[in-house]
């Protein structure tokens, strides 16, 4: 009995910790989200759907619309940039995966911050690539690419890319080759047996890496911030500004529910396409 | 067939050198002499001098290890005993536990800086380094949770059992067995966790208080309301930390291999 009683002790910090900081401020944010705004500051405890209508106002409907497009751009551009590369990276010798996993790695620990600064530096005003281009005599006049949405759908890519790569390497890696000369010898095309063999065995791993990078670009303000210039307003924007500057807390708790409950819909839908429990190369 | 390979050894090359190219520029100009980072006026230190000199910053840069340090600490014990702990209790809200624990890591983190910054000012906790630890602490569990429990599930549980059939109490056998076998795990975790939050812009805008900045909230503001190469130098060291960060972790993971092969040795 005593044995037990210390094998309940050790879980103690883990149940006291999720109940009262994670639980509870999730289980907050919805009742928040149905409570009225006071006049001046704070909340009144008032039972209100006026939240979750204030939703369906084209201006913010138009700001998920927005968000949608700019995940959904970004998304499909990481998939077809790195699903290539998990792949091919998985076609290498031991020795070179493990240089290029180090070479993936110290870029995905650089802190974001950094990463984007560096494209501030290209993307200026007669920045390095406006410089670059002009020197090929490819435009005449700088692009001023910088606070554009391009150049934020390039600081998308270029932040979530990574998740992308990991987790179709590690179903790349997994996958039995064997089956793909299979095809092949049956008479396959290359294509055929791409199509038919390779991109479906290595379907969970694009999958997560789908929605690892498409739920993040949903929050990823600063990104939009930072290179867009206040010009591109996403949901995270908007949930910022109605925190930060509105003060409006249960319009914001509505907007996070929302998106909490699109995020889970889709971690749901790929457990169940793929019968997996956990995301595909997470870690 | 030699030509497809080649096709590939190029790309994967291609798509490295875009993702190092904006690290490799931020570095670059931070010894540009010139103010200006489209132009370059030859190489200086001068900006590592005016870096030096500003007690902001370092006070900054302060704050973010001690936040580091203590939120990777403390998700450091509360995921490892989880973790070891329901390898060994039977309960039948494990499940629903290791949901909820790992939920920060997949909910947008806008979502999970809203719901803390409307909890802390719910609870009446005063914004600043308490409120920014608990944030990040729990970001940090799922990390240090995953880890410790695909390390848990290689391990040979005989160990465990021997031990106990010698008499030594659960207390001993944690200390004695399972934390030594599981040790290189949490210190990857915990490199892990420490990275993640000196990465944090997010989450540390909405939770930190008055005066209280850490190395990113300044690198943010920083970026948005105008530049000066100052920040490439401050971006510099940070990277230079990472690299260090990176290879010291490498070690670990070495250290691990290591001790499986010397495992598979004696067997």
């Amino acid at each position: 009995m005593k044995q037990r009683r210390s094998l309940w002790l050790m879980l103690v910090p883990l149940y006291v910790f999720t109940l009262v900081f994670v639980a509870g401020p999730l289980v907050y944010m919805f009742i928040l989200s149905f409570e009225t705004r006071a006049e001046t500051w704070g909340v009144v405890q008032e039972f209100t759907l006026d939240n979750y209508k204030n939703i369906f106002q084209p201006v913010y409907l138009q700001t998920f619309a927005e968000s949608f497009r700019l995940a959904i751009t970004s998304t499909i551009l990481i998939t077809l940039i790195g699903y290539p590369f998990g792949y091919f990276m998985a076609k290498l010798s031991d020795a070179w995966k493990k240089r290029l996993m180090l070479l993936l790695m110290i870029p995905f620990w650089t802190n974001s911050l950094i990463r984007l600064y560096g494209w501030m530096i290209v993307f200026r005003a007669n920045g390095v690539l406006d410089k670059l281009l002009m020197a090929l005599g490819v435009i005449d006049t700088p692009l001023k690419l910088l606070y554009t949405y391009p150049a934020v759908v390039v600081g998308m890519v270029y932040a979530l890319l990574q998740f992308m790569i990991l987790a179709v390497y590690s179903s790349c890696e997994k996958l039995d080759r064997s089956l793909i000369e299979a095809a092949r010898d049956l008479g396959a095309s290359p294509a055929k047996a791409f199509f038919t063999v390779t991109l479906k065995l290595t379907m969970p791993g694009l999958l997560s890496g789908i929605i690892l990078t498409f739920i993040p670009s949903m929050g990823l303000f600063f990104i939009a911030d930072i290179l867009g210039g206040n010009k591109i307003v996403l949901v995270g924007s908007l949930i910022q500004d109605q925190l930060l500057k509105a003060h409006n807390q249960p319009f914001a708790a509505a907007l996070a529910v929302v998106l909490m409950l699109l995020t889970t819909l889709m971690i749901s839908l790929y457990k169940r396409v793929t019968h997996s429990s956990e995301l595909e190369g997470l870690l | 067939m030699k030509r497809k390979f080649r096709f590939s050894s190029v790309y994967l090359a291609l798509v490295l050198f875009l993702i190092y190219l904006p690290i490799v520029l931020v570095v670059v100009y931070s010894f540009n002499e010139s103010k200006i980072s489209s132009v370059w006026d030859g190489f200086s230190l001068k900006w590592y001098e005016e870096l030096f000199a500003d007690a902001a910053l370092f006070e900054a840069l302060w704050n973010s290890i001690v936040l580091g340090v203590a939120s990777s600490c403390a998700a450091a014990v509360i995921g490892t005993l989880g973790a070891v702990g329901f390898t060994r209790v039977k309960t039948r809200t494990k499940g629903v536990m290791e949901y909820l624990s790992m939920l920060p890591m997949m909910t947008p983190e806008i979502i999970l800086a809203m719901v803390f910054m409307a909890f802390f000012s719910l609870l009446g906790l005063p914004f600043g380094m308490t409120t920014l630890i608990i944030a990040h602490t729990a970001f940090c569990v799922p990390y240090i949770y995953m880890l410790v429990k695909a390390r848990l599930v290689g391990l040979d549980p005989s160990l465990a059992e021997a031990a106990r059939d010698l008499g030594a109490g659960e207390i001993r056998v944690f200390f004695d067995i399972t934390l030594p076998l599981i040790a290189p795990a949490i210190a990857s975790g915990m490199l892990l966790s420490f990275a993640m939050s000196f990465d944090d812009v997010i989450i540390s805008l909405f939770v930190t208080g008055v005066g209280v900045n850490t190395l990113p909230i300044k690198v943010y503001t920083a970026l948005k309301t105008g530049v000066t190469p100052e920040i490439n130098a401050l971006c510099t060291l940070m990277l230079a930390v990472t690299i260090l960060l990176v290879v010291i972790s490498g070690a670990v993971g070495r250290m691990r291999g290591g001790a499986q092969q010397t495992q598979e040795g004696k067997q």
